[in-house]
């Protein structure tokens, strides 16, 4: 850390002077390339939706955890989010309901839960706001060290798994018919989605953080031609976007998530403008 | 009941062949294939047909390995002994989003390659894809986003990636649908030079019976069993065939 802190005091930036910003910006430029690889699979998949609901159920997550006077309430929150994740594939198994009705049932559920649990005994609600607006600024560097370590895991599982968990998004009989196991890699990548929504929803805010995961590939799509430049395009549009956000919440003192989430939105308009017919 | 491979060829021991013998599936209670018994040789093209919910979807994917069943799947190469079944499926087309960005390449990148298809391919597994579209004389759509392909080029590209690793047998879910009377000839005449090209058997659902006499060696009627099996010209004009498709009230045509 203390060489990220001399690189950023060499840059005599204005806003990097003090250490909470310069700790935001590395969490910042490790987070966003993380959701903009995420991202993609969760749209090619359709999840968009599910990724949603998820971090509605680590909101309830973090209630019960504050609830039972844990220290860490967000463990708590990836824990049920993971649950969530494992129900939810097994309810829909068990149903010939469509997938949207499935998740709006746990999300509302889960959601309900959460204030329940929440205001239980006149409680009051106020020390939940800093999940639903989050605030990257109380970022710490040992949870800085946290997020490497998840976005080194999903590189890695993308390595091993990228071509597998392509395959079972765009044509699961396809995928079955020549031996993936795409049951397996769902839940694998499900897990992945839980876990990151939920660690990252105390800095983001669990109101616009699935902005961040739909968003850059929902961008990218309307430009990339292949898996490439789909990759390409959303980690960097989501790493701009998270870089733009960062600072103009500093100059304006708003919300570094609500502000990403925006510069995330004209990212898509101006790729949306930008469409051609492609190839 | 004599499967009708071994009036026509001469027996299964000397080319090669996928024998079905006494294949039962069953779904909850119900009986979805009841004993039914298929011999196919190599280089021979069969056509499944039979009216909507006949059990042809299920026949498929019992071959394929993804549905349990009773009886027995087994496959011979040419000169007798055990052989490993290679099976090459095109499922039925029109499934991918027309939105993905996910290229011709790509698509056989994620099937056959180990590395990851968001790094740029080597110019190896490139020549190896062109090979691979040459089959289907469809080389100039490798940079293509498999959304953006027609009905028929569509198709060729999931014959083509079928074709990779080269399979015993070929199976293909309903290939002419979606696909116009044009492509209908194009893809056909492909399967005719295919089977030849590369000795292997194809079997195909179609519900389209026009073309039965012209491309094709057998034809199988199967509702839960099989209702008849011969030439197209035997089994079109079939009691059985009149049965399921007109006063049965089937899906056909």
């Amino acid at each position: 850390m203390s060489v990220w802190y001399a690189i950023c005091s060499a840059t005599r930036l204005d806003f990097l002077s003090l250490t909470f910003m310069q700790n935001a910006l590395l969490a910042v430029i490790i987070m966003t390339p993380l959701f903009g690889i995420l991202s993609t699979m969760v749209v090619t998949g359709r999840m968009s939706f599910f990724s949603d609901a998820l971090g509605h159920s680590g909101f309830t997550g973090i209630a019960i955890g504050v609830l039972c006077g844990a220290a860490f309430p967000i463990w708590w929150a990836v824990g049920l989010a993971v649950l969530f994740a494992f129900l939810f594939s097994f309810v829909r198994s068990k149903t010939n309901q469509s997938a949207d009705t499935i998740i709006g049932v746990f999300s509302s559920t889960a959601v309900a839960l959460g204030i329940f649990i929440a205001t239980m005994g006149g409680g009051s609600f106020t020390k939940f706001n800093k999940y639903l607006i989050g605030d990257i600024l109380s970022v710490t560097p040992g949870e800085i060290g946290l997020l490497a370590l998840v976005l080194l895991a999903v590189i890695v599982l993308w390595c091993f798994a990228a071509n597998k968990l392509v395959l079972t998004a765009v044509h699961p009989q396809l995928a079955s018919s020549r031996g993936v196991a795409t049951a397996r890699y769902e839940t694998l990548f499900t897990v992945c989605i839980a876990v990151v929504v939920t660690l990252a929803m105390s800095w983001v805010g669990l109101m616009v953080i699935n902005s961040l995961m739909v968003l850059p590939a929902a961008s990218s799509r309307n430009v990339a031609r292949n898996l490439r430049e789909y990759h390409l395009f959303s980690i960097l549009g989501a790493l701009v976007c998270g870089l733009g956000g960062l600072v103009t919440s500093y100059y304006l003192g708003c919300s570094t998530g609500a502000a990403i989430a925006l510069y995330l939105a004209v990212f898509f308009t101006v790729t949306f403008l930008l469409r051609k017919k492609r190839a | 009941m004599i499967p009708f491979a071994y009036n026509h060829l001469g027996g299964c021991d000397r080319a090669c062949c996928l024998k079905i013998e006494d294949l039962t599936v069953r779904m909850g209670g119900d009986v979805i294939l009841d004993h039914v018994n298929l011999h196919m040789h190599c280089g021979q093209i069969v056509a499944l047909i039979g009216p909507n919910g006949a059990g042809k979807s299920t026949l498929i994917k019992a071959i394929l390995g993804q549905r349990d069943y009773e009886g027995s799947i087994s496959f011979h190469p040419a000169g007798g002994g055990a052989g490993k079944l290679r099976i090459g499926y095109v499922p039925q087309s029109p499934s991918f989003d027309r939105g993905d960005p996910v290229s011709v390449m790509d698509l056989f990148t994620c099937c056959n390659c180990k590395r990851p298809a968001f790094l740029r391919p080597t110019k190896a597994m490139r020549e190896k894809v062109l090979s691979c579209l040459a089959n289907v004389h469809s080389e100039a759509l490798i940079d293509k986003r498999v959304g953006a392909l027609s009905g028929g080029e569509l198709q060729r590209v999931l014959l083509a990636l079928a074709l990779e690793p080269m399979p015993n047998i070929l199976i293909l879910d309903e290939p002419l649908s979606g696909v116009d009377v044009e492509g209908e000839g194009l893809l056909m005449d492909m399967l005719d030079e295919i089977r030849k090209r590369f000795d292997l058997s194809i079997l195909m659902t179609t519900h389209d019976f026009s073309m039965l006499e012209k491309y094709v060696d057998r034809v199988v009627l199967l509702r839960e069993k099989v209702l008849a099996k011969g030439t197209p010209l035997e089994v079109l004009n079939s009691d059985a065939f009149a049965q399921a498709f007109h006063m049965g009230g089937g899906g056909g045509q």
